[in-house]
């Protein structure tokens, strides 16, 4: 079995987004990038599933600029055998990626497809379900929990009114949730191996996939600041002022 | 120009989500029709042709529905998408799951997590955990939108009769097999939906220790969130979860409890009416956006906190 997973490269989870003065987008420059958060899990999947035997090759791939490559050692460090980067500047939309993702599958032939549920930056959770819907695969959202069978997947989804299992045949697209798994850290070692391991760049051009826009961005601004509160000395005066002032209660 | 928005229901009844998505997609468009997928449902077409904002209903009835499975979904939903402009549903689980197979197959670039229409194709989207808001144009000819529901207000149920048109199934999807779903049942109102929402984070500690929070809820007939931190430490499970991969909330009132405020669970309530932050660390990110904040022990305050409920007179539900 072959595991292709894919990943986002995204400002750090723990970062503080700043909105650009000219609402333009967000500030980038000299701000720490890593790989998109499920995308870890969805990594530590298939690595897990190759470590119980049942995969044989994991394939990791990013699309993006230059540096997006980062991911992909990332992902070679933890146990994927090779990588594949496909090179685009500035903003590839979720329909584009799924599109040039569809033609890596054609050629790579995976059974399945890992990546996490959304990217934290654009926030679209979008890539999975529309791979899925080009290559007219079962898609397992927001998964939580992934049995894997001789010829089918069960899966665990994290829904809103609580937990929902499906069971897809294999081809299949899975995207993951952070429930997951933990995934493990790289070891600095692996760190060096992964520097070794091969990783095929290709231009999104040459897969023939037009990558245009097609949402424009017409700006980008703050929310809205919350007025700053007040700080209550005690139990009561807050219960007093839920009640006489906010009147919520 | 004409919208179809995709109900999200139980076979027997719309979730009430679909309300909210009701006043956005009408928003969009007063030409709106909303389509029913479901097995045994006519109970739900019913209440969805009674939405005063709705045109009309077109209502598909087949065992393959049953559990609202994306693939079968989607078939039956590009058949009818050639009358319409707009195709729209709500960005909870049910709708950001279902969208984007839409989107695909119309070669539609789609437009995630709305909270306001600006015009017909442009709208405000939150990015970044909601750090930002980005107002973006849709240049596609046709548009898949999901729409944040809690930024809306539910649609009246009521006073409106528009005509049910019966139409057939699309193809069944062979991969993809429900198993089973195992919803949590509660007395209480739905974190979604729910006027009060009181939380608790890493600080509550244990498990045990939630039975705190659980006595003001019912108290206040308030919902029960929690932020990542306390789900992934096991202290309660994932469906209470609010947050930037959780659920989003806009109650009147939000406390937090023993949460210090992680960007990723502010996505998830800043937007609430009033905000209370409790919390020992005075330093605590989560009094920067409380309305009231609180610097004390939790173990102390919730108990008195609950006292000071029970000497009120009357509490609004």
């Amino acid at each position: 079995m072959k595991i292709l997973v894919a990943v986002k490269r995204v400002i750090d989870y723990n970062v503080q987004v700043r909105v650009k003065e000219d609402g333009t987008g967000v500030v980038t420059d000299n701000v720490k990038m890593s790989t998109n958060p499920p995308d870890d899990n969805a990594v530590e999947e298939a690595v897990k599933i190759k470590e119980s035997g049942k995969a044989k090759e994991i394939v990791a791939i990013t699309i993006g600029e230059e540096k997006a490559q980062e991911t992909v050692r990332k992902a070679l460090a933890v146990g994927a055998d090779r990588g594949i980067h496909v090179k685009v500047d500035g903003v590839v939309e979720p329909l584009a990626v799924s599109k040039i993702l569809q033609k890596i599958v054609d050629k790579e032939k995976p059974d399945l497809v890992f990546m996490g549920k959304q990217a934290i930056d654009d926030d679209c959770n979008q890539t999975g379900q529309m791979l899925a819907a080009l290559l007219n695969w079962p898609q397992a959202t927001f998964a939580s929990k992934i049995n894997l069978k001789e010829s089918s997947l069960e899966v665990t989804r994290e829904v809103d009114e609580g937990l929902e299992t499906i069971e897809v045949n294999i081809p299949a697209i899975v995207t993951c949730d952070l429930r997951l798994n933990e995934p493990r850290y790289a070891s600095l070692p692996n760190i060096m191996k992964a520097k070794k391991k091969p990783l095929e760049q290709l231009n999104a051009s040459d897969l023939g996939v037009d990558t245009k826009a097609r949402i424009e961005q017409i700006k980008v601004e703050e929310p809205p600041k919350r007025k700053a509160g007040i700080k209550v000395a005690n139990v009561s005066e807050l219960v007093q002022k839920l009640k006489n002032e906010a009147k919520v209660i | 120009m004409s919208v179809l928005l995709i109900a999200e229901h139980n076979n027997k009844e719309l979730r009430p989500f679909t309300y909210n998505a009701v006043s956005a997609a009408s928003k969009i468009d007063e030409n709106l029709h909303i389509l029913i997928l479901g097995n045994k449902s006519e109970a739900v077409a019913k209440s969805a042709s009674e939405i005063p904002n709705v045109k009309k209903v077109i209502h598909v009835d087949n065992e393959i529905y049953e559990n609202f499975i994306a693939e079968n979904y989607t078939s039956a939903i590009i058949k009818h998408a050639d009358a319409y402009s707009h195709i729209v549903c709500s960005a909870n689980t049910f709708g950001k799951n279902l969208m984007p197979r839409i989107a695909a197959l119309l070669d539609t670039s789609q437009v995630s997590d709305i909270i306001k229409v600006i015009s017909a194709d442009t709208f405000l989207r939150p990015i970044y955990a909601g750090n930002a808001f980005a107002t973006v144009k849709s240049n596609d000819k046709k548009k898949c939108i999901t729409i944040r529901p809690t930024s809306f207000e539910p649609a009246p149920a009521t006073g409106g009769s528009a005509e049910i048109v019966k139409s057939e199934p699309g193809e069944a999807f062979k991969n993809s097999k429900f198993v089973k779903r195992e919803e949590i049942k509660s007395d209480r109102p739905e974190l979604g939906t729910a006027r009060i929402v009181i939380s608790g984070g890493r600080g509550m500690q244990n498990s045990e220790n939630f039975k705190l929070i659980t006595a003001i809820a019912d108290k206040l007939n308030a919902a029960i969130g929690a932020s990542r931190a306390a789900v992934d430490a096991g202290y309660i499970t994932n469906d209470h979860q609010v947050g930037q991969t959780g659920k989003v909330v806009v109650p009147d009132l939000y406390i937090a409890v023993g949460i210090s405020g992680a960007i990723q669970h502010l996505a998830g309530m800043k937007e609430s009416k009033i905000i209370v932050a409790i919390n020992k660390d005075g330093e605590a990110p989560i009094f920067s956006i409380a309305d009231y904040g609180l610097e004390a022990d939790l173990f102390e305050a919730l108990p008195q906190f609950l006292e000071e409920l029970n000497k009120l007179n009357t509490i609004q539900k």
